[in-house]
């Protein structure tokens, strides 16, 4: 059995779907955003593996991987400085407790 | 048959380490759990000849934001215990809706014929990437440094303690 | 001074304005307004009176009313003799009833009230004067039948005094009515309300043969005016409001029997002579005539059985505005205004004497008298000199005007001249009758008390004394009777004096003094045989010929019945079909009512209910959790996918 795009692409869904759950059932903002990394890195998958198998020629799937390491980066920058906001100002990173929006 | 060989080895180290990033009841634990992960995913890219992506994910994602998050972790000492419930109530249905999910994905990704082409990457992509970025995708290259540049002063300005 | 002659009326009218706004707060609670509107009235009278002495023409000041088409409607006021004598008499005898005023209404609790219609009243009657045309001559005449209203009504606690009023103000009333469709038939005719035109036209012969039912316009429009003038002087059979028109505080019987209400209607045949006269046949003066001679006759029989002070000189005042017209019926023009002005001035002392008596005894019934002379010697002079005028006695002033009346009648009419001698010698009958009851004697009433008036009410009473002696001689024929000239009707000839006649007319009053003498002071003969030997006779007269009870028979009972029989018809008719609408109406409302709850409000409160509910519902929904929000987006998404595969 040879290895092709589809074997990449299981793997990503797969990924995928651990961070959605644990984006849909964890309380703890930090185990969220950690959630959010895994799908980001599903993602970045895709790109590069469609680059491989799709259009060689071009090298945008890593061009863009590249570009979404970097958003996730800054994401992750500003995302932890407003759970450390919260925590200060909330005393909790419990997101079904912050519900100061929700009125 | 060694790249297949290859490919589900890190694919049983990711996955694996994923599964315990998110089902650890440990706040720690997950986060260290990350590494694995994105070395596995490490893996993944050089399997695909993405020399360049691996080695910035490795940078990145296994040094950087992990011991950011980390960092964070312990700062928030007093909400990131395990004594304290980490999940919510939608634990089942959640469950059942990643699970859904990636079962139509596969499915699709399973039945929809893909067009690939027969065409080679070059020997080395890092100068290609680089030369990309120059070229083609310049804008992109500068809006994402602005974009940066605001992340940088804002994630300052809200985590910021206020006198 | 003519052209101040609008100031005239201005100024009690003014006076009435201030004291209606300010009352009590004013200088003796507005009397003394009141005093000083009608004084300064009089003053200016008095000004042009010596100033009209001198010519003979009139003078008018007109504005300009109503212009249509044309033409237009003039109205203003007109000085001349006929208007400066009424204007003289009324305001220097309304000054002294005035004045009598401020001590006889002491301490009454609508004292300002009372000043107020005082001036209203005698602003009236001097426009009623002064008016140079029928309109105002009627707006006056209207507002003077107001006040007197409000005068004989003024003690409107007393139920006898609030029906004397509505008697007083319905009966005038008819006459009134008569006296509107007079003024109708003259507009519309000639088209004018002015006097001077009026009178033109006619001289012109603008009626000329125009009839109506057989009678000539003019004799009719000149009749229905004089039924304004029976309702305002009271001719018969207009009189009966007059006697109880007494329940009014004296004063007000002075004011309205001697100067102003009931000379108005003597006034106005005298201003409209010429309509009267020019009829053919002079046939509205023997109307005029012939009314005056049974009023005079017929209120002076009344007038020896009455026992009330007031109302022996309320029939007398009947009495004597009888001769009048029958004076002026008998084309004695200036006798019969000479005897209007003599007479305002004798009839206003002896109501203001019989004020001053009623003030000390608290009672009217002269029965209840008696030997008052000596106790009152003011008064008891200053009655018997107006009691002597009133009896014609030579040579106080009733003297010189009744002669002249006896004078023209006996030259024009036998019949007419028997009523009047018969009316003088039953005018001095009765009024020495009262004498002897009031003023000599003993007193019958051992309760009461008298006492004399104070100055300010014994004062005017000399005055007006000094008057009733003095004004007469205006009229004499030694003096050259400057009246005759003063008050000429143009194409009427003077009767020239007569020496046999001045003696027959003394001889009567001698003799009915003779007889009152020798009944009621030396009792030759007792009243009380009289009485019986008159027997049905007296009853008649003194039941005033039943012609109160005729009246109510004829017409207050049937007005009363139509009345009653409409209030039933309204009740049960008209508010049952009203009521019955009403019902309906309400049972619509009520069903529409349960139609509105059930139905329409069902409608809108399932409207309601149902957005309620959806919204209790579905608020669930928005729990304000991302992570809620963000399964339903993943659902979504394996919706869409299981789309793309099963397609």
């Amino acid at each position: 059995m040879q290895l092709g795009l589809v074997h990449f692409l299981i793997l990503s869904a797969l990924l995928f779907c651990l961070g959605l759950y644990a984006v849909l059932t964890r309380r703890n903002a930090v185990a969220i955003l950690m959630g959010i990394e895994l799908m980001l890195n599903a993602a970045n998958i895709n790109l590069v593996a469609f680059n491989k198998y799709v259009a060689p020629a071009a090298l945008n799937g890593h061009v863009f991987a590249l570009i979404v390491i970097t958003l996730a980066a800054c994401e992750a920058g500003v995302g932890l400085a407003l759970v450390l906001s919260a925590y200060r100002n909330l005393e909790t990173v419990h997101v079904d407790e912050i519900n100061v929006m929700k009125w | 048959m060694g790249q297949l060989a290859a490919f589900i080895v890190l694919s049983i180290v990711t996955l694996a380490a994923a599964v315990v990033v998110v089902g650890s009841g440990n706040i720690v634990r997950s986060a260290l759990s990350l590494i694995p992960t994105f070395l596995g995913i490490t893996g993944i890219y050089i399997l695909l000849q993405a020399e360049f992506v691996a080695g910035i994910q490795v940078l990145i994602y296994a040094g950087a934001i992990t011991v950011l998050i980390l960092f964070v972790i312990m700062l928030t000492e007093h909400g990131s215990g395990v004594r304290f419930r980490q999940v919510n109530e939608q634990v089942p249905l959640g469950m059942i809706v990643a699970g859904a999910l990636a079962a139509f994905l596969i499915a699709t990704f399973v039945t929809t014929a893909w067009p690939t082409s027969s065409g080679a990457l070059p020997q080395y992509t890092a100068s290609g990437v680089g030369t990309t970025f120059m070229t083609n995708m310049v804008l992109v290259f500068e809006a994402t440094s602005l974009v940066l540049l605001v992340a940088l002063i804002g994630a300052i300005v809200i985590a910021r303690r206020e006198r | 001074m003519r052209e101040l002659a609008w100031l005239i009326p201005v100024l009690p009218l003014i006076a009435f304005g201030v004291i209606i706004a300010f009352g009590r707060r004013l200088p003796g609670q507005g009397a003394y307004v009141a005093v000083a509107g009608i004084a300064l009235a009089a003053v200016l009278s008095i000004g042009i009176f010596v100033q009209g002495l001198g010519h003979t023409e009139a003078y008018e000041a007109n504005i300009r009313w109503v212009p249509y088409g044309e033409t237009a409607l003039d109205l203003g006021i007109r000085v001349d003799n006929l208007a400066t004598l009424m204007l003289l008499v009324v305001t220097v005898v309304g000054s002294m009833i005035f004045t009598y005023s401020i001590g006889y209404m002491h301490g009454d609790p609508r004292y300002p009230r009372f000043f107020a219609y005082l001036s209203l009243f005698a602003a009236s009657m001097l426009l009623l004067v002064l008016a140079n045309n029928l309109l105002f001559l009627y707006v006056g005449w209207e507002l003077v039948g107001l006040c007197s209203y409000l005068l004989i009504g003024f003690y409107f606690e007393k139920p006898s005094a609030a029906r004397a009023s509505m008697k007083a103000f319905l009966t005038t009333r008819v006459g009134d009515v008569f006296m509107f469709f007079g003024i109708l038939i003259v507009f519309l005719t000639l088209g004018t309300f002015r006097f001077d035109e009026i009178f033109a036209k006619v001289h012109e012969g603008a009626f000329g043969a125009l009839t109506i039912g057989g009678l000539p316009l003019l004799t009719v429009a000149a009749l229905l005016l004089f039924g304004g003038a029976l309702g305002k002087s009271a001719q018969f059979p207009l009189h009966t409001w007059l006697p109880d028109a007494m329940e009014g505080p004296t004063p007000v019987s002075a004011l309205i029997h001697a100067a102003t209400m009931v000379a108005a209607g003597v006034y106005m045949v005298a201003r409209t002579y010429t309509l009267f006269f020019q009829s053919p046949d002079h046939g509205a003066l023997t109307f005029v005539a012939y009314v005056g001679g049974v009023t005079a006759l017929m209120a002076a029989t009344i007038a020896v059985t009455q026992d009330d002070i007031k109302r022996v000189l309320a029939y007398s005042t009947i009495s004597q505005l009888g001769l009048m017209m029958l004076g002026l019926g008998v084309l004695g023009y200036t006798a019969g205004m000479f005897h209007l002005m003599t007479h305002a001035f004798f009839k206003a002392l002896l109501f203001l004497g019989a004020g001053s008596v009623i003030h000390a005894m608290h009672t009217n019934s002269i029965k209840e008298m008696g030997g008052l002379g000596t106790i009152m010697p003011s008064t008891y002079w200053t009655f018997l000199i107006g009691t002597l005028a009133l009896a014609g006695v030579f040579p106080f002033a009733g003297f010189w005007s009744k002669d002249e009346i006896l004078l023209e009648a006996y030259h024009h009419n036998t019949v007419l001249f028997v009523m009047a001698a018969l009316t003088s010698l039953l005018t001095a009958f009765y009024m020495f009758r009262v004498i002897f009851y009031t003023f000599t004697g003993s007193l019958r009433n051992r309760h009461a008390h008298p006492h004399e008036s104070p100055p300010v009410m014994t004062r005017p009473l000399w005055v007006l004394a000094f008057f009733s002696v003095v004004v007469g001689f205006v009229g004499a024929p030694f003096v050259g009777a400057p009246i005759k000239h003063f008050i000429d009707f143009e194409g009427l000839e003077h009767v020239p004096f007569s020496m046999g006649m001045a003696l027959f007319g003394t001889l009567v009053a001698a003799v009915g003094i003779g007889a009152a003498a020798a009944v009621y002071h030396w009792k030759v003969v007792p009243a009380s045989t009289l009485r019986r030997a008159a027997g049905p006779l007296f009853t008649l007269v003194s039941n005033k010929y039943y012609l109160d009870e005729l009246y109510d028979l004829l017409f207050v009972r049937p007005t009363v019945a139509v009345a009653r029989f409409l209030r039933n018809f309204d009740v049960y008719v008209i508010d049952m079909i009203v009521n019955l609408v009403g019902f309906v109406g309400i049972g619509l409302a009520r069903l529409y009512r349960v139609f509105d709850q059930y139905v329409v409000d069902g409608l809108v409160n399932l409207v309601g209910w149902i957005a309620k509910a959806l919204g209790s519902t579905l608020r669930y929904v928005q729990t304000g959790r991302a992570q809620n929000y963000l399964l339903a987006i993943a659902l979504g998404v394996i919706v869409l996918l299981a789309a793309g595969l099963f397609r």
